[in-house]
């Protein structure tokens, strides 16, 4: 089943391009990949579909999902540093589509956002302030907001993006995880590239335009992949 | 102490600038959270001096002021949270061109219809005497909204200050969110302004929650805090400037000031352990 497909969608700041005519299909239960240089559009992509910016053609259609029914987890969490907020306060805000204008969170939703944080390995720190936290219990964090917020599909722009190497293994598992046994559908944007390949079952490589879109064994066998996988053993 | 107290209750200005006082602190107070924590203190700055202007004008034009004040303090507020939004075109920038604007507006109306006086003097810097009983029974309304709608929206209102994209994505409105605040916090600054001064009311909005930002660690408890700390240090400031007679305006920023330093010098104290 289709949950998400996009046909020729074009998004742009002032003019300029920045997402051009980048048609895909997202399918219940994918691991998709979203791979490209700095610039490419990947995360004004991710922004399109989760209608912060409109697109100026094209259209994106949620099937079996609606769009706040996402559970993002942002490039860069423009979040000041000293911003006070304990884990619980954080996680629990992603059951806020849930409300709609009810204005307090009920057992249930308590109950959902320990749940998450049971999952996630963060009960032990739910008291702590966000602030004083490791990047890569943010990034836990964070993810359990995401997942507190949908059943469906969890949409990842560069989560492991100044981790260390085991915190970076760490969360790749996890989300592996979430995707086998919950069936839980997700799309990753990624500069790692053998991971990319390891977990996915599909690749989008973007260029302003969809430079590739299909499953990771026909990426494997495109010279693009190829010299990809070059660059990055070299450095 | 309690026959100082009692003595101050004896006289009905006072009892009518503690009512206005206390609820105008505690409304600012929990607006304040929000604003210092997206970064739109500015604003509270820019609506105050936008309400000198109006009550400036309303004077010359012998209207009642805050009929002019709080129609014209909404708009502003409106259109500095577009400003500060729209981050390309130097939002603190054009804030403050507004806001020195309509103080140096103001000023030149009020000395070219009455000369500058005393009045120009209490607009600027406050005066516990400008509470009216009318103004009693609007601060209270005032209150009670921005109060009621604070605690029914909480939750939003936390997830929009923490993440405004993240809170967008999942369907809430957050435009809506920020209008809201940048309303609410327009009629507290109007409420508030003569009593406070319209130099000096934006310290109720940014102490309070700086302060209590020193010590506190979750945002209930900076929230909890903030109330709390601004209600007192209304109080010590009124009792301070009968005491002394200063203005009250000034005592109540100078006692938040101490507050302030107080509670950085306890969490420095508290990191080198
Ligand atoms: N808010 C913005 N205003 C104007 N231009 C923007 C804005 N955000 C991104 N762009 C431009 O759009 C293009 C695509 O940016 P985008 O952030 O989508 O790239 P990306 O693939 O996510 O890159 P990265 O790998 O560095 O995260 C870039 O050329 C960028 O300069
Ligand atoms: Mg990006």
């Amino acid at each position: 089943m289709k949950l998400i497909s996009c046909v020729g969608v074009t998004i742009g700041y002032d003019g300029q391009r920045a997402v051009n005519n980048v048609s895909f299909d997202l399918e219940q239960g994918d691991y998709l990949c979203v791979v490209g240089e700095n610039g490419s559009g990947k995360s004004t992509l991710v922004k399109g579909l989760l209608g912060l910016i409109k697109p100026q053609e094209g259209s994106i259609t949620f099937d079996g999902i609606a769009p706040n029914e996402i559970g993002y987890l942002p490039q860069q969490t423009v979040i000041q540093r000293d911003f006070p907020a304990s884990v619980t306060e954080v996680v629990i805000s992603g059951c806020l589509n849930r409300r709609g204008l009810l204005p307090f969170y009920s057992r249930l939703e308590k109950a959902r956002a320990a749940d998450k944080m049971k999952q996630l390995n963060i009960t032990d720190i739910k008291k702590k302030s966000y602030r004083d936290l490791s990047g890569g219990q943010q990034q836990r964090v964070l993810l359990a907001r995401a997942l507190c917020a949908t059943e469906k599909l969890l949409l990842l722009d560069e989560p492991v993006s100044g981790l260390d190497p085991v915190m970076t293994a760490d969360l790749y598992q996890l989300v592996a995880k979430l995707n086998q046994t919950q069936g839980i559908t997700v799309m990753m944007v990624s500069h790692d590239l053998e991971s990319a390949i390891k977990y996915g079952n599909k690749i989008l490589h973007m260029k302003t335009a969809t430079a590739f879109f299909g499953s990771t064994e026909d990426y494997l066998k495109t010279e693009m992949c190829q010299r990809m996988m070059g660059v990055q053993k070299h450095d | 102490m309690i026959e100082l107290l009692t003595e101050l209750m004896s006289y009905a200005f006072v009892v009518r600038a503690l009512i206005v006082g206390v609820l105008v602190s505690l409304c600012a107070a929990l607006l304040g959270v929000s604003l210092v924590l997206k970064r739109y203190s500015m604003i509270g700055d820019g609506l105050s001096h936008v309400g000198f202007g109006a009550l400036a004008l309303a004077m010359a034009l012998n209207l009642s002021p805050l009929e002019v004040a709080i129609p014209v303090v909404a708009v502003a507020a409106f259109v500095l949270l577009r400003i500060s939004e729209n981050s390309r075109i130097k939002g603190d920038a054009a804030i403050a061109l507004i806001s020195s604007s309509s103080l140096a507006i103001g000023v030149i109306i009020i000395s070219y219809t009455s000369g500058m006086n005393a009045d120009t003097s209490n607009y600027m810097f406050g005066s516990i005497l400008a509470m009216s009983e009318s103004d009693v029974f609007l601060s209270v309304g005032v209150s009670v909204v921005v109060i009621l709608l604070y605690v029914l929206f909480y939750n939003k209102i936390f997830a929009v200050t923490f993440d405004e994209s993240f809170t967008r994505a999942t369907g809430t409105n957050a435009s809506r969110y920020n209008t809201l605040i940048a309303l609410l916090t327009a009629m507290t600054i109007v409420v508030g302004m003569r009593m406070m001064g319209a130099l000096l009311i934006s310290s109720l909005i940014i102490f309070p929650a700086l302060t209590s930002m020193r010590l506190f660690k979750t945002f209930k408890q900076v929230v909890i805090s903030s109330a709390i700390l601004s209600v007192i240090c209304f109080v010590a400031g009124i009792v301070v400037s009968f005491i002394f007679s200063f203005p009250t305006g000034a005592s109540v920023v100078v006692i938040n000031l101490l507050t302030f330093t107080l509670f950085s010098t306890i969490s420095l104290f508290k990191k080198k352990i």
